[in-house]
């Protein structure tokens, strides 16, 4: 029985003629809704404006540039070598693969190939900080969602790898291990002891992950058949690394243009079938299990031999000596100082980050410093296809889409 | 495709349009005339043994001492036939505007973007070009001209909200 | 005949025993839970999730509970590079924090600017907003942010709660 009074109004439908019902008719407008810069989810300072009818969006529009630093402006103002610590700020949740992209780059620009110790070096450690990155982000998004265990459990091995990172070059999170020509010094006894023993500890570990995750009806219920992008739009968009492989495409740099220790590493790049978050959930959890196992072959393919390419009017004299021998300084001093001649040209080098293909474009006029040095993050280009991928989902699955992207501010604003 | 083979076809089909053709550390780099930019990379994306359909990055360079002062550069790459080309083309002060690319590539909306924001040069047909990285009303000019100081001009020291706040 | 006062002593107008002992019981409540707000920047925000995690866990200083929202936090630890667009932001959730309330300066980019001497970062935060306690590092590490903590937990206890705070205040700081 309803309840009349002077302010309640019952509304009778006729259910023999529903078409003729009374309702006034209900006033909508869409909400503007924003989110950020300060918001417990968005990974780094980012606005986005979401426009909501209802539950559902119909557009999101992306509001960079809240951490943007000028890093190509600075970088035109120093040298070579002085710009690498710059890289390590871009993508700060997985530095050294930064590093070893910018120096890839300057390398291609010099024209100076590598010791085979240095490029198994640089192979191994970038793999472990693809495991780095890649924890990071099934931490962050399992959170977002509401796994919160899984976080706890990631960044807890997570702090393995910091304190290896500490003991190799003296910094847990924006390392600077990386120089043009090489790297900075060689691994002890007891890093490679303990790198072991991790490549044993770890494998597990992932399982005991995916317990929580794999089967687990609200993870897959928040994730399956979220932001599909078809091949073909996330080619035209410029997406790469996982989020591009979740739709199938066959692109990883590592394979296409083979660079490093890699072309002697035997992994298979895992790919996705439907472009959804799960698949892309999927394909990074098994890129850990090909980490380790590219990082086992090279520990047992890595011979001894000098870790720096001998191009002495190029690369940076060994430490020791540069407190002990006067050239050694003086060659220091000058490098760092006036930098080295680089050839007039430009060039474009792309590296497989394990957020997508990172790239530097590098212009030189020859001298000591770049004339224009573009970075190619592949976190601004993903936020390009945002509002495309977000049309039609919930709200509640908006905080999904950033995580699936992976982005990072650093390395969005620059 | 061997870069040689690239470098001629563009050569015979469209020897009017190109300025410029380098090689250099194995790569290739065209540079053509403004007005016929967005014909020849239509043909590089629907030519099926050209096939570029991923763009890598766009970018602008600022020659100050030359009379066609900005150079607007793309990087193309294709995923299937594995070759990559990088066009560029040249753009006065005086009439920085160029086609845009946005109906071939739909990544290049964001970096076209950038580009106004950080060079200044203008995208026809656009879909949305304004700032990104820096705000909407950022009057101080476009930082990565060469003649735009590093510490900027005297905005970053500058904070008028704090009035609105003191009151 | 004058009025008793509470609180103070009649002759010098120093606070007396009931006055004191309010006041750190106070001031023991403030440090012991001080919520902060998220406010990761950039890099220095990696490291301040790293610093909640159970390694180095922060909630057993009280201070683990991270309020999205500024009304309910009294902590703002500014982590990461403050750039020209941001600053307003910073500025205006500052200013939507109840008092009391603390501004921790974590890392060197919100300290200083750091090496990012450019048209739109901000040298500093201390240049718009006041700075508690300043925590130096490129990324401190989550020790030298429990270490800012501490020390601002021992700022806290030397406030005074109902009395105007004199112009010095002397610190014990065991260096």
């Amino acid at each position: 029985m309803a309840f009349e009074d002077q302010r309640t109004t019952v509304y009778k439908i006729d259910p023999a003629h529903p078409e003729s019902e009374t309702l006034p008719t209900l006033r909508t407008e869409e909400l503007l809704l924003n989110m950020g810069p300060q918001h417990p989810a968005t990974h780094g300072v980012l606005k986005v404006i979401l426009e909501l009818e209802g539950e559902r969006l119909v557009k999101s529009t992306p509001v960079l540039g809240y951490l943007h630093r000028g890093v190509e402006k600075l970088a035109e103002d120093g040298t070579y070598h002085q710009f690498i610590p710059h890289t390590d700020r871009l993508d700060y949740v997985c530095a050294m693969y930064n590093n070893f992209a910018y120096c890839r780059a300057v390398e291609k620009l010099m024209n100076i190939t590598l010791p085979d110790r240095a490029e198994y070096l640089r192979t191994i450690v970038a793999e472990v900080q693809r495991i780095v990155g890649h924890q990071f982000w099934l931490g962050t998004q399992a959170l977002d969602i509401g796994a919160m265990t899984v976080f706890f459990y990631c960044f807890r091995d997570r702090e393995i790898l910091m304190d290896w990172f500490d003991e190799l070059c003296g910094a847990r999170l924006t390392t600077s291990w990386y120089r043009i020509g090489g790297v900075e010094r060689d691994f002890t006894p007891s890093l490679l002891d303990k790198l072991k023993q991790f490549l044993d500890y770890f494998p597990p570990k992932i399982d005991e992950y995916q317990v929580f995750l794999e089967t687990n009806r609200i993870w897959v219920g928040r994730t399956k058949g979220v932001a599909i992008i078809s091949a073909e739009d996330a080619v035209s968009f410029g997406l790469s690394g996982p989020t591009l492989r979740g739709s199938g495409v066959d692109y990883d740099l590592r394979k296409a243009q083979p660079y490093s220790a890699y072309p002697k590493c035997e992994f298979s790049v895992p790919l996705g079938k439907n472009g959804d978050t799960y698949d892309r959930y999927w394909i990074r959890v098994l890129e850990l299990y090909e980490s380790v196992k590219i990082i086992r072959q090279c520990l047992e393919q890595m011979q001894d031999g000098p870790i720096m390419a001998d191009v002495p009017s190029v690369t940076l004299p060994p430490k020791q000596r540069v407190f002990t021998n006067l050239e050694s300084m003086i060659q220091q001093f000058k490098l760092f100082s006036q930098g080295f001649d680089a050839p007039p040209g430009e060039i474009y080098c792309g590296t497989e980050a394990h957020k997508g293909e990172l790239g530097f474009y590098i212009v030189s006029t020859g001298g000591g410093k770049p004339y224009r040095l573009k970075i190619r993050a592949p976190s601004f280009i993903h936020m390009g296809a945002f509002d495309h991928m977000s049309r039609g989902y919930m709200i509640s699955d908006a905080v999904t889409i950033f995580g699936t992207y992976d982005i990072v501010m650093g390395e969005c604003d620059r | 495709m061997v870069l040689q083979e690239l470098a001629s076809r563009l050569q015979n089909d469209f020897s009017a349009a190109l300025v410029r053709t380098v090689e250099w550390r194995g790569e290739l780099s065209v540079t053509v005339m403004r007005d016929r930019l967005h014909e020849i990379a239509q043909f590089l994306r629907n030519d099926p043994a050209m096939d570029f359909d991923y763009i890598v990055h766009v970018s602008s360079v600022d020659w100050p001492d030359d009379e066609e002062r900005f150079e607007v550069v793309y990087e193309l790459y294709s995923i299937r036939k594995r070759h990559q080309i990088r066009l560029k083309t040249r753009v006065p002060e005086s009439d920085c505007v160029v086609d845009s690319l946005t109906d071939l590539w739909k990544g290049a909306d964001f970096m076209e973007r950038e580009v106004y924001d950080m060079m200044g040069i203008r995208f026809r047909n656009h879909p949305d070009l304004r700032r990104i990285l820096l705000p909407d009303d950022y009057t101080e000019g476009y930082p990565l001209r060469k003649d735009f100081p590093l510490r900027g001009k005297g905005w970053r020291d500058t904070f008028e909200f704090l009035d609105e706040t003191a009151r | 005949m004058g009025l008793i006062q509470l609180g103070r002593h009649d002759k010098d107008g120093t606070s007396d025993i009931v006055t004191t002992t309010v006041e750190k019981a106070v001031n023991w409540a403030r440090k012991g839970s001080l919520w902060p707000m998220t406010f990761g920047l950039a890099c220095c925000a990696i490291e301040m999730i790293a610093a909640v995690s159970s390694r180095y866990d922060m909630d057993r200083y009280g201070a683990g509970v991270f309020r999205a929202s500024p009304r309910q936090s009294d902590l703002m630890i500014v982590a990461g590079t403050v750039c020209r667009r941001m600053a307003p932001v910073i500025r205006k959730l500052y200013d939507q924090m109840p008092e009391p309330k603390y501004v921790i300066a974590m890392g060197s980019c919100a300290t200083s600017g750091n090496i990012y001497d450019s048209y739109s970062v901000v040298q500093g935060v201390d240049r718009f907003v006041p700075v508690d306690i300043y925590v130096p590092g490129c990324p401190p590490t989550p020790e030298a942010l429990f270490d800012g903590i501490l020390k601002l937990q021992e700022r806290i206890m030397l406030k005074r709660v109902f009395l105007k705070q004199p112009d010095q205040v002397k610190s014990s700081f065991k260096i």
